[in-house]
């Protein structure tokens, strides 16, 4: 049996890509400007802040815990060679606030919540739900993705924040029983080394993955295709893409906000 | 098996629209990828009247549908809804005009994270209706449909049937001008079918709601042209040979993205065009 392969042309795959960048932006504009736009589903958006902010604590509180011991560990080894082993706190700290906590919450937070709302999202699309939706006359975006857009960056603030404090303290944990930093020392010099330009970015990012995970979740969820098996296909895209789309905008948005204030 | 009873039944309660048809499609075609599905339709469905759309599987009976309620648009040709051209008309102006018209899709389509009474409620809810008033229409559209004990149930835990009969109650829950059903009876017993083909002629000669039903059954459109609803005994009844053409009941057959027939059942019981009679034999 002959092997028939077929060849893609780069100018197809180059007008796929252009229109799936149209379409995301189109869907994000939209879940944004349904803000302003009555009605707002308050009542879905509390169940979806339920669904993420609560059912995602456990997790980024074991994250948060675990990266800032092992931020402190880290730190400890290098520090010890110099004698700035009282340094601990300030380098878990400005690592903490300013990028391990933003990211390492956003991360976990897209690989459980982009994916649930892509094959949630996709098994209502497949099974003709979102068409009954349209029927009924209700705007799916409005109903289904802006609440979704808008708990989850409201929630990730909050997640982020819980954290980075959790951080600190896994952080302290190591700092104080592994090598015998003073606690008042530790927790002054986390507040010292603290500048507004450092809160400021670590509360920024969260809002913005949050955005970008439930907007790249609703988006492979809203554009799957061909069946349960594409509701695994739109699942697995969702999570790659929020991962890299996170890592990349964290580069930039910080580049942005040390280009805005300044470097230290 | 006589059909139950709707207590706040009120046939005026259909509202004509001033002029033209309920649903007229103008010269349309779509394709997808490149394939037609279909080529230059057109045909008029008359207020109060129920046209029962056959063709083979993938021959745009459900496309159709989603066309005539602005769920796809065409690639050419014009679609009137309700005295409206839905052709272009953007998504937000679609979503008031689809409260008009009510929809039962293939499969069903029920929301499965809500239950039965908020899958049939969902529009009233939209509407921001009273808690009270939902829940009366709600069980009284049920009753209608027999699954009034279903109203706490989950639709997981609904038989294909009780789906599709849910599903209905969430159509017909708002009194919609125009019903679309594609496939009501697909795969269900012929006991199940006989109820929702019951509900259907109910729908057409009580409310005197217009109606596009793709079918694969020809039975099913075929005793819903010999049959009419009896509101006195509440159940179908069988119309005497010469009646036939008095219940508005018509029928449009697709074939190769094309319409090959569009008539009632005298006309099409007598065609001449040899797929047609195969078809229907």
């Amino acid at each position: 049996m002959a092997l028939e392969l077929e060849l893609i042309s780069p100018f197809d795959v180059a007008k796929d890509i252009a229109l799936a960048v149209q379409e995301y932006t189109l869907l994000s504009a939209q879940s944004l400007a349904n803000f302003f736009r009555r009605p707002l589903y308050m009542g879905d958006m509390l169940q979806q802040a339920d669904l993420i902010g609560v059912g995602s604590l456990p997790i980024v509180i074991l994250t948060g815990l675990s990266v800032g011991a092992l931020l402190a560990l880290n730190a400890a080894s290098t520090l010890q060679r110099f004698g700035g082993v009282t340094l601990i706190g300030q380098l878990v700290s400005l690592g903490m606030v300013t990028e391990l906590g933003p990211l390492i919450t956003g991360l976990m937070v897209a690989g459980r919540n982009a994916s649930g709302m892509a094959s949630e999202l996709g098994s209502m699309i497949v099974t003709e739900q979102i068409d009954a939706m349209r029927a009924l006359g209700t705007d799916p975006t409005k109903k289904l993705i802006t609440p979704r857009v808008g708990a989850t960056a409201f929630m990730l603030f909050f997640l982020t924040i819980i954290a980075d404090l959790l951080g600190l303290i896994g952080g302290y944990g190591v700092a104080h029983l592994l090598f015998g930093v003073d606690t008042n020392q530790y927790w002054t010099s986390i507040w010292q080394i603290l500048v507004f330009r450092d809160v400021f970015t670590g509360l920024i990012k969260p809002v913005l993955f949050g955005f970008i995970i439930a907007t790249v979740g609703c988006y492979y969820g809203m554009s799957t295709k061909g069946g349960t098996q594409g509701v695994g296909r739109s699942t697995t895209q969702a999570v790659v893409a929020a991962s890299v789309l996170i890592l990349i905008v964290d580069f930039f948005v910080t580049k942005l906000i040390f280009a805005i204030f300044g470097y230290r | 098996m006589p059909a139950p009873t709707l207590p706040s039944e009120n046939p005026a309660a259909a509202v004509v629209s001033p002029s033209g048809y309920a649903i007229e499609f103008d010269n349309v075609s779509i394709a997808f990828d490149e394939k037609v599905v279909l080529d230059g339709i057109s045909f008029q469905l008359a207020h109060g009247e129920t046209k029962a759309i056959f063709g083979v599987a993938g021959s745009g009976k459900s496309t159709l549908l989603k066309l005539a309620i602005g769920l796809l648009r065409p690639d050419s040709g014009r679609i009137f809804v309700l005295g409206e051209e839905i052709t272009h008309m953007p998504e937000r102006e679609l979503f008031e005009l689809r409260r008009r018209v009510g929809i039962v899709f293939q499969e069903s389509a029920l929301f499965d994270s809500l239950k039965v009474y908020e899958n049939v409620a969902f529009r009233l809810m939209e509407e921001r209706i009273s808690a009270e008033e939902i829940e009366r229409r709600v069980r009284e559209v049920l009753r209608f449909v027999e699954l009034e004990r279903t109203y706490d149930m989950r639709p997981s835990e609904l038989s294909g049937g009780m789906r599709r009969r849910v599903a209905i109650a969430r159509a017909i829950i708002t009194e919609p001008e125009v019903l679309l059903y594609d496939s009501p009876t697909g795969g269900l017993d012929p006991v199940t079918s006989n109820t929702i083909v019951e509900l259907i002629m109910k729908q057409r000669d009580v409310y005197k709601t217009s109606a596009l039903m793709v079918t694969h059954r020809l039975q099913d459109a075929f005793t819903m042209a010999t049959h009419q609803f009896d509101q006195t005994t509440n159940q179908m009844v069988a119309l005497p040979k010469g009646q036939h053409c008095e219940v508005p009941m018509s029928f449009l057959i697709l074939r190769d993205a094309r319409v090959i027939f569009d008539g009632d059942g005298h006309q099409l019981a007598t065609s001449r065009d040899d797929y047609i009679r195969e078809y229907i034999s």
